[in-house]
């Protein structure tokens, strides 16, 4: 038992990894989705108890092979990505269930098998950029992830996603390089590969070679804020997420963007904030600036979309503005809200992503015009729509108001008023494009088409209610998200310079 | 936390509501049954309602502390003399609404009269939550939970114009609570530490006044509820819902919620003596005065019954408003008494206007000419709440303003002492022409050809009840008076 006990950093990875491996070997759908459901049922039992040794034990250093870090590649685990981890895989364990149908439904019979080998991959890439402690190995899981989400989106039935899957290519490569070109300036610059030990040596060196440290942070930005879909470099995102199998949007929506943010968090506080002085840089200010664009840009072109997959995509971009906007305020009460907001708005976009998968599944479309009456034939699937539409206007009793609340009293802390009125005035305008869903759902009279709709089977309902409860309870108790996060934010910022 | 035991009746009566709506669904095919448990829940919680009252009285302030989060925002209850009156009110006139209900929805063949008892529920529910709120968070949480649930009650008909006001009713109400409320929550947080209501108010020497000016402006204008010009568009615009929901929601539950808002923040927020030591009052008696005429006015000139008795609603919520801004202890006893008063009066009226459009089918004042012969039960009620608006003896209206216009006096506030003496000539000059042509007007000619005879028993108890109700305050005000006065007792 020992023996699992210490391993679990490589578990993490090596499981979903051999998953991805049989499911590859795999002709038949079902097989291939037992194997993923058990892989993504392991994962948050690894993460938690990794949570769990964090908690009581400290960060775990994980020697990959026995080769002692800078040489080897360290598996580093401390509060930060013990909570992204268990948030990942508890988020995949969760929705795993509705895969099945959904999939079947929407792919070729030939191609499920494919589906759940990349969804493992993806998995796999995901958590390993999480739980690795070494740049170049995040970079290969930054690839991994990267290059099977690209077949995922490919995958769906619309022949536009093959175009959204090409765009997000090219964007994603570009990001990639620049992530690469960054790391590589910094192994030039400090001769190591491993975060820590690039931040312990990076604060003497910086003085000298500035420029090339400036110019090693500014790639990595760009390079990681590609992939977490910062505004403006946000323009892959709603195709990708419009056009993908529903399912597939789902696991995305709630992962890949918060991890890339993850690693953006553990770059600014970890690396350069313990290296150097990361105030004296601009940036707080540009991460605000953008972050701000984001939320109000992308929630009002939100309110205009047609099609209710390609609103919440445009949404989610606005929502990362709020995680990011945390990372700029970088204040105990900011930061803590931009990292519970990472939970939360995982916990609410995968319920909105799977409400409307299941409407898709039963109506064949997501056009807004087409659902009129809709919530009146899958009472429960838009129930829970209608909680987590709510969460993300950030109601009082639902985990986006715990968000907002922690973001406006960073925002207070730092004596920022109008940012407090900017937060809640973008808000308003979830409240609107969500209101316009809500209207058309429940208040239209049933078109024909949909009056003999029904809710989706038990696979995706249990899903489904878990999530839009979960909405509801991390809302009220927050000492797992909020406690967690407030603890992360601390030792992000005690580690500053 | 505290000495105070905590006494699971306060929560058991928030929840009370929420189990009834729970139930109703059950009775889909079965209306009786249905009925009977809309009925029962609301005995129920007027019951538990009258306990907590009686424990208030006797001096206690039970509380109950449902869950504490990470940093202190809570969901905890506590009664204390304003909630329990509010309380009252709200929990005895849901009784009398839903009998009023029942012969409203049959006679009117309403569709969809599950999802509006359910509806109906929730929100009675989430108004208990608000009159017992012991913090801010938890205010804020039921406030948001009654806009929600009442959405679906104004776009009952869902026809294009109930569609169009629904709209208009949920981004207001939910846009200013999130865009002023919030903020305005957030920052009593920062200043003040805490956001417990707190007799003599958690902001005293804590900010400047300007600060405290800026964050009265954030929280009355936020509290859109109650309907201070120019955030009150929303209620005329709510009546298109049927008209037991304007008469218990929006002349009593949602509005009152909103005064009642309004009045505890600054009894128990700012404090009376921060916000008269800072010189704010004289702005919002302005606003609340200028409310109180210019909805008047537009009243004046309104010819739908409804959309008449929505604006009056405005000018009178003001009254309450304008109370508190005297910031004489009379006069916010006066302002708790109005909230009481106004909600018997104004039901009653709603209770009327809707008996007429359930009997005769008309909806505008010009029609009403000798609608009294005709239905003398309704018009009388109509009558004893018109002068309970205008506030005259021997109605409960004649209290509020009683003791808000002696705080005026008090305190000199001749502006005040101008507003309620205009509005009062207002108030008659909208009501008594409509009792006027009720009872001395020829009714025109096709009028009793369609029918004759009042509304369904039901409707006709309902609005002789609360009328009697109007009277019966003005006789024996004993029970509120004591409540009020508790209020600036501490």
């Amino acid at each position: 038992m020992t023996v699992v006990w210490t391993n679990l950093p490589a578990l993490q990875v090596v499981i979903p990894l051999i998953g991805a491996l049989l499911t590859g070997f795999m002709r038949r759908g079902a097989t291939a989705f037992a194997v993923a459901l058990v892989v993504s049922w392991m994962m948050p039992v690894i993460a938690g108890a990794m949570l769990w040794q964090v908690l009581t034990a400290g960060p775990i250093s994980y020697h990959l092979g026995g080769w002692a870090p800078p040489w080897g590649i360290e598996y580093r685990v401390d509060l930060l990505n013990a909570f992204v981890l268990v948030l990942v895989s508890t988020i995949g364990a969760v929705i795993i269930p509705a895969a099945r149908r959904s999939v079947a439904f929407e792919l070729e019979e030939w191609r499920e098998a494919w589906f759940y080998c990349m969804y493992l991959l993806c998995l796999t890439g995901l958590l390993g950029i999480a739980v690795t402690g070494d740049a170049f190995n995040a970079f290969v899981f930054l690839e991994i992830s990267s290059l099977s989400t690209y077949v995922l989106i490919a995958l769906g039935a619309d022949r536009r996603a093959l175009l959204s899957s090409f765009q997000y290519l090219i964007m994603g490569t570009i990001g990639a390089t620049f992530y690469v070109i960054g790391v590589g300036l910094l192994y030039l610059l400090t001769g190591t590969l491993n975060m820590a030990d690039i931040a312990s040596r990076l604060g003497p060196i910086a003085t000298q070679n500035f420029p090339a440290m400036v110019t090693a942070l500014a790639f990595l930005t760009v390079g990681i804020s590609l992939k977490l879909a910062l505004f403006p470099l946000h323009v892959w995102l709603p195709n990708a997420y419009a056009y993908a199998p529903s399912w597939a949007t789902v696991f995305l929506a709630a992962s890949a963007t918060k991890v890339a943010i993850y690693l953006l968090i553990r770059y600014y506080f970890s690396v350069f904030g313990v290296a150097i002085n990361i105030d004296a840089l601009p940036m707080s200010e540009i991460m605000i600036a953008l972050s701000l664009a984001a939320m109000f840009i992308a929630s009002f072109v939100a309110v205009f979309q047609t099609n209710v997959k390609r609103m919440l995509a445009y949404s989610s971009v606005a929502q990362i503005g709020y995680i990011t906007l945390g990372i700029g305020l970088a204040n105990q009460a900011g930061l803590t809200g931009g990292l519970v907001h990472i939970v939360n708005h995982a916990i609410m976009k995968a319920t909105l992503f799977l409400a409307i998968g299941a409407v898709f599944y039963r109506a064949y479309t997501v056009q807004l015009k087409e659902l009129a009456g809709i919530g009146r034939r899958m009472p429960v699937t838009m129930a829970a729509f209608t909680i987590a539409g709510f969460g993300l206007v950030g109601t009082p009793g639902t985990a986006g108001f715990i968000s907002k609340w922690y973001l406006a009293v960073g925002a207070l802390d730092k004596g920022w008023w109008v940012l407090v009125f900017l937060i809640v005035a973008s808000s308003a305008i979830a409240l609107v494009y969500i209101g316009r869903v809500l209207e058309v759902a429940w208040l239209r009279e049933p078109s024909p088409a949909i009056a003999q709709l029904r809710d989706p089977p038990l696979s995706m309902l249990v899903p489904l209610v878990v999530l839009a409860a979960a909405t509801i309870y991390f809302g009220i108790d927050t000492e797992w998200t909020v406690g967690i996060a407030s603890k992360a934010a601390t030792a992000l910022i005690g580690g500053l310079r | 936390m505290m000495g105070a035991a905590s006494n699971p009746l306060v929560l058991l009566a928030v929840l009370a509501p929420f189990v009834g709506a729970a139930i109703i669904p059950l009775f889909n095919k079965q209306p009786i049954l249905r009925e009977s448990v809309t009925l029962l829940t609301a005995v129920a919680l007027c019951a538990l309602v009258l306990l907590l009252v009686g424990d208030v009285l006797a001096g206690a302030r039970p509380e109950f502390d449902v869950i504490t989060t990470a940093v202190g925002l809570a969901v905890a209850f506590k009664v204390e003399p304003l909630g329990a009156l509010f309380a009252f009110v709200a929990s005895s006139l849901w009784i009398v609404n839903s009998i009023y209900s029942f012969g409203y929805m049959r006679a009117n063949n309403e569709p969809r009269q599950k999802s509006f008892y359910v509806c109906f529920a929730i929100a009675l529910g989430s108004t208990i939550g608000i009159a017992f709120a012991k913090n801010l968070f938890t205010f804020y949480l039921f406030y948001e939970v009654l806009t929600i649930s009442t959405y679906p009650l104004v776009t009952h008909k869902k026809d294009t114009e109930s569609l169009a006001a629904g709209r208009v009713y949920f981004l207001l109400l939910i846009g200013a609570s999130l865009v002023l409320f919030l903020p305005a929550i957030v920052a009593t947080w920062i200043i003040a530490g805490t956001i417990d209501f707190t007799p003599g108010g958690v902001l005293a020497d804590k900010a400047s006044a300007g600060v405290i000016g800026v964050l009265l402006a954030l929280y009355i204008f936020g509290i859109a509820k109650a309907a201070v010009i120019p955030v009150h568009f929303w209620l005329p615009a709510a009546m298109v819902a049927p008209t037991p929901v304007s008469a218990l929601l929006h002349a009593v539950a949602v509005v009152k919620a909103g005064v009642f808002g309004i009045v505890k923040v600054c009894v128990m927020i700012f404090g009376v003596e921060t916000l008269s030591a800072m010189g704010q009052s004289s702005w919002l008696t302005a606003v609340a005065g200028a409310t109180v005429v210019i909805a008047s006015l537009v009243a004046l000139k309104q010819d739908n019954l409804k959309r008449r008795l929505a604006y009056s609603t405005v000018s009178q919520l003001s009254y309450i408003v304008l109370g508190v801004a005297i910031l004489a202890p009379i006069s916010i006893v006066g302002a708790a008494m109005h909230l009481a008063a106004h909600a018997l009066s104004k039901i009653t009226l709603f209770f009327a206007a809707g008996s007429i459009y359930t009997a005769a089918h008309l909806t505008e004042i010009s029609q009403l000419d000798g609608i009294g012969r005709r239905m003398p039960w309704t018009m009388g009620a109509f009558a004893v709440g018109a002068l309970g608006m205008i506030g005259l003896p021997p109605t409960a209206g004649f209290l509020g303003k009683w003791f808000i216009l002696s705080g005026a006096m008090q305190t000199a506030n001749w502006v005040a002492v101008a507003v309620i003496v205009v509005s009062t000539l207002l108030n008659a000059g909208y009501f008594l022409p409509i009792v006027y042509r009720a009872f001395f007007c020829e009714p025109a000619a096709d009028l009793g050809a369609e029918g004759r005879g009042e509304a369904p028993w039901p409707i006709v108890f309902g609005l002789t009840a609360t009328a009697i109700g109007t009277l019966a305050m003005f006789f024996y005000p004993e029970v509120f008076y004591a409540l009020a006065t508790s209020i600036v007792m501490g």
